[in-house]
């Protein structure tokens, strides 16, 4: 709408003076830099740039940003955030979600952002804990793991987000891991500049309530395939991953959603001529 | 609301036949050809739940003077078949002056039907539409009861014509035709019903319905954005939104439900375009926490809620006022919102607009409680006045070297808002409790101050004389809301005709509650009825909670589906034994 106030940008310039609430060692810190990282090598103008969150540790991100924020309530991030590029499809929008509400609470909505394909960002930090409410299971945490809501691990088999992505329709399909902020950052990068509706799923370690994920950094590895724009080819070889081979791992080429508010208004009074006797 | 001109005069004629047999359009003709002809009227549908094949019927009232609600009884039913008459026979008030025409082939007048006594006549319509190559019997129907009313010829056959002719040449040829034997066959029932003093104007009439009404002041006070989940009766608004948007540069997303568009409503209208959606009870449960979001963060919406008969899935075909409590006190914590109520079809146009006005001025989120009686009744109305209140949010315009405060007190609560893409207005709107900054704060000072902030907003800002319509003088009073107000109107006026006369408040703006205003109005007031269509007594209830009503009160309510009529509230009215 406005004439960017710059022509470049650092990765300082899209970060606030608000310290975040997360514990030393979190893996969202590392994700807040590749995010700003990301957004300097984009350069788009921060009052350009809407970041959406939902409830959570992760969805605390926007106040940390000198971004538009909205930390809306708990699993509809991507319902808001879908309002917004709508609404205004001038602005880049990034939407920062976690395990638990992007893919419990929020799932529905997950789904249909997929199959919708407006041209956003999703970026879900999974620690495969409810991380706020001091250690839940989520959907991405293993049957076996123990807490004092499910005592003995839930028994149920964690699901594959991005594999649920593929198979609604999502445009671009990536994993990374927190800890590499640079290839994170790259990856980003991409997923903003891709067509559609792109997810972006970061293995993003709760050094608090899984102790046990600060093994994670000794466990990722890059994929070793090239990416693929064949949906069924990348939905097969997530399923059969030890879900932490990071990268790119599906490019598509649907058409993005092309319904949005223009600026012009139109004749408003051709509105009333149905209705005269 | 306008005053009687002539000697008011109205006629009422019920078509009914099972879904698909088209008893809703011959309605809808004679409706349209009465307004071509300088009549008055309305039209509800009473269908039954099923998709198709269940039953139809159209209830129309044709009248010299403006109208909102239905007669006591009808003058005339034509039954084109007889299926599923006992759903309907509750709706189908008859006397011994009725006249019912039903198929002399077909099956006999149920003794529901029969047993008003009113007159009953034999047309052979299936035999006569047959005669007729692609006759059908809803268009002799529609003959039939245009003869009988007296409506003018010309004006049926230009609105049959106009419906049929995407159906080609042969179908108008066939509508014709079955007009004709309609009008021929009519002949032989005289019945002394037409309107005779006919109120000419040289004001356009509009058809419309509550529905689209409300859309269209929705629109015209500058909703540029829309989401939808489909619900009914909610569900036209939202059809209408979408073309209505198209045509004039904005856009309408159909969400996957109510908690997502919600949501939509809320990002599109912080990225400063003015946003709207419209839902039912169960769709409208469904936002509440969101809607709290929105007053929290001060993000505008409207939210338009057709109410329908509830609680849970209810009566969705039919209208009930019970969603006054949850729209009301819906929200968890204290989040004080604006609740609008327009009075009746024309007035859903109005409300719609100054509702889009008041979420913009105030940057607050406003519900509208429409319901089914008046989102889905046609009626033939004076073209509505232009109405000036358009959206005009409080923008924040960077002033070099000035931090932004999202949050920051003003005179009248209202901040400037920050518009993404304006540099230097960078902010994250925030559900938790914030500081002037939006900053999340736990602190006594900002949760005090910001709550104040957002109260003290909508309670000092400056609603006018739309809080209510107000009609009439003198000490007996009725106090009500909504849709009630046209068969309270109705029920003045038959009232006056005994020489009682009648002060009626009708309440547009419901929160927050115009206290001084209500007070002000019932000064001198010594009985006051209260009226609501809901089981509980919940706008009573409401009352009471906001202020002592002065003199005597009594509380009249009923749950739906059946609205209420002018009969019953004359009735609460003559019954009650008042000094």
């Amino acid at each position: 709408m406005n004439a960017p106030t710059k022509t470049s940008y650092k990765p300082g310039d899209y970060k606030s003076d608000l310290t975040p609430v997360w514990c030393p060692g979190c893996g969202d810190f590392h994700v807040l830099m590749s995010v700003t990282r990301a957004m300097a090598q984009l350069g788009n103008a921060p009052e350009d740039v809407a970041v959406i969150s939902g409830i959570g540790c992760s969805s605390r991100i926007p106040a940390y940003t000198n971004c538009y924020g909205f930390h809306g309530v708990h699993g509809r991030s991507l319902a808001l955030a879908s309002g917004l590029k709508v609404a205004r499809p001038d602005l880049t929008v990034m939407v920062m979600s976690g395990d638990g509400d992007g893919f419990s609470i929020g799932g529905n909505h997950f789904l249909h952002a997929c199959r919708r394909n407006i041209d956003m960002t999703y970026i879900v930090m999974d620690n495969r804990v409810y991380g706020m409410t001091k250690g839940q299971p989520s959907p991405t945490t293993e049957p076996d793991w123990d807490s004092a809501l499910s005592p003995g691990g839930t028994g149920l088999n964690p699901f594959h987000p991005l594999v649920i992505a593929l198979a609604s329709g999502a445009n671009f399909v990536a994993r990374t891991f927190s800890g590499d902020i640079k290839g994170t950052a790259n990856t980003i990068v991409e997923a903003v500049k891709h067509p559609g509706f792109s997810f972006v799923q970061i293995l993003s370690p709760c050094v608090t309530f899984r102790p046990d994920e600060k093994e994670w950094k000794n466990i990722v590895h890059p994929a070793s395939v090239e990416p693929t724009d064949d949906a069924a080819r990348a939905a097969r070889r997530i399923m059969t991953d030890d879900g932490f081979n990071v990268g790119v791992l599906y490019r598509g080429d649907r058409k993005p959603y092309g319904n949005h508010v223009s600026d012009t208004v139109g004749n408003m009074d051709i509105l009333e001529e149905e209705f005269v006797l | 609301m306008s005053a009687p001109i002539k000697e008011f005069e109205s006629v009422s004629v019920a078509i009914i036949g099972s879904g698909g047999a088209g008893a809703l359009t011959a309605g809808s003709i004679l409706l349209e050809a009465a307004g071509k002809s300088g009549l008055y009227g309305n039209m509800n549908r009473a269908v039954g739940p099923q998709i198709r094949g269940g039953e139809a019927a159209a209830h129309v009232r044709l009248a010299n003077q403006p109208v909102q609600c239905m007669a006591e009884s009808f003058d005339l039913l034509v039954a084109i078949d007889w299926n599923n008459a006992e759903r309907f026979a509750a709706d189908l008030a008859l006397t011994p002056n009725s006249l019912i025409l039903t198929d002399s082939d077909g099956s006999d007048v149920p003794d529901v039907i029969s047993k008003s006594g009113a007159q009953i006549g034999g047309v052979p319509l299936k035999a006569m539409a047959r005669e007729i190559p692609g006759g059908r019997e809803n268009m002799i129907a529609v003959g039939l009861a245009a003869g009988i009313i007296g409506l003018s010829t010309d004006h049926v056959m230009s609105v049959v014509e106009a419906k049929l002719a995407r159906k080609g040449d042969d179908a108008v040829k066939a509508g014709r035709l079955c007009i004709e034997a309609g009008l021929a066959k009519a002949k032989e029932y005289s019945r002394d019903i037409n309107i005779k003093n006919v109120l000419t104007t040289d004001n356009d009439r509009w058809l419309i319905t509550g529905n689209e009404a409300v859309a269209l002041g929705a629109v015209r006070g500058g909703i540029r954005f829309a989401a939808a989940y489909p619900i009914t009766p909610a569900t036209e608004v939202l059809e209408w939104l979408s073309s209505a948007l198209a045509k004039v540069g904005g856009a309408l997303v159909q969400a996957e439900d109510e908690l997502s568009s919600i949501n939509m409503t809320i990002g599109a209208s912080y990225g400063g375009r003015a946003s709207i959606t419209a839902t039912s009870g169960p769709g409208l449960a469904l936002m509440v926490e969101s809607i709290g979001l929105a007053q929290a963060s001060e993000v505008p919406i409207v939210i338009v809620d057709v109410m329908r008969g509830g609680p849970s899935t209810g009566i969705p075909t039919k209208s009930e006022q019970s969603d006054l409590n949850i729209a009301v006190y819906g929200c968890h914590g204290d989040a004080p919102h604006i609740v609008v109520a327009p009075l009746s079809v024309g007035d859903c146009l109005f409300t719609g607009q100054w509702a889009v006005h008041l979420a913009e001025a105030m940057q607050v989120p406003t519900i509208v409680l429409s319901d089914q009686s008046l989102g889905q009744a046609r009626i033939i109305i004076d073209k509505p006045a232009n109405v000036a209140f358009f959206a005009n949010r409080k923008t924040y315009i960077p002033v070099e070297g000035e931090d932004y405060n999202r949050y920051a007190f003003t005179a009248d609560g209202v901040s400037p808002m920050a518009i993404p893409g304006t540099p230097g207005g960078q902010y994250t709107a925030d559900g938790l409790t914030h500081s002037v900054r939006g900053t999340p704060s736990a602190t006594n000072d900002d949760h005090q101050n910001q709550m104040d902030k957002r109260h003290d907003k909508i309670v000092n800002f400056d609603y006018g004389d739309h809080w209510a319509e107000i009609e009439g003088t003198g000490d007996l009073v009725i106090l009500t809301w909504g849709s009630i107000t046209g068969a309270a109107l109705e029920a003045m006026r038959d009232l006056a005709e005994e020489g009682i006369e009648i002060k009626l408040i009708s309440m547009r703006l419901i929160a927050p509650f115009p206290k001084d205003a209500l007070l002000n109005a019932l000064q001198g007031a010594k009985d006051i009825l209260v009226i609501d269509q809901t089981h509980a007594g919940q706008f009573h209830q409401y009352l009471r909670a906001q202020c002592d009503l002065p003199g005597n009160v009594k509380n009249f309510h009923r749950a739906g589906p059946r609205v209420i009529s002018p009969a019953e509230i004359s009735a609460q009215i003559r019954d009650w034994n008042i000094s």
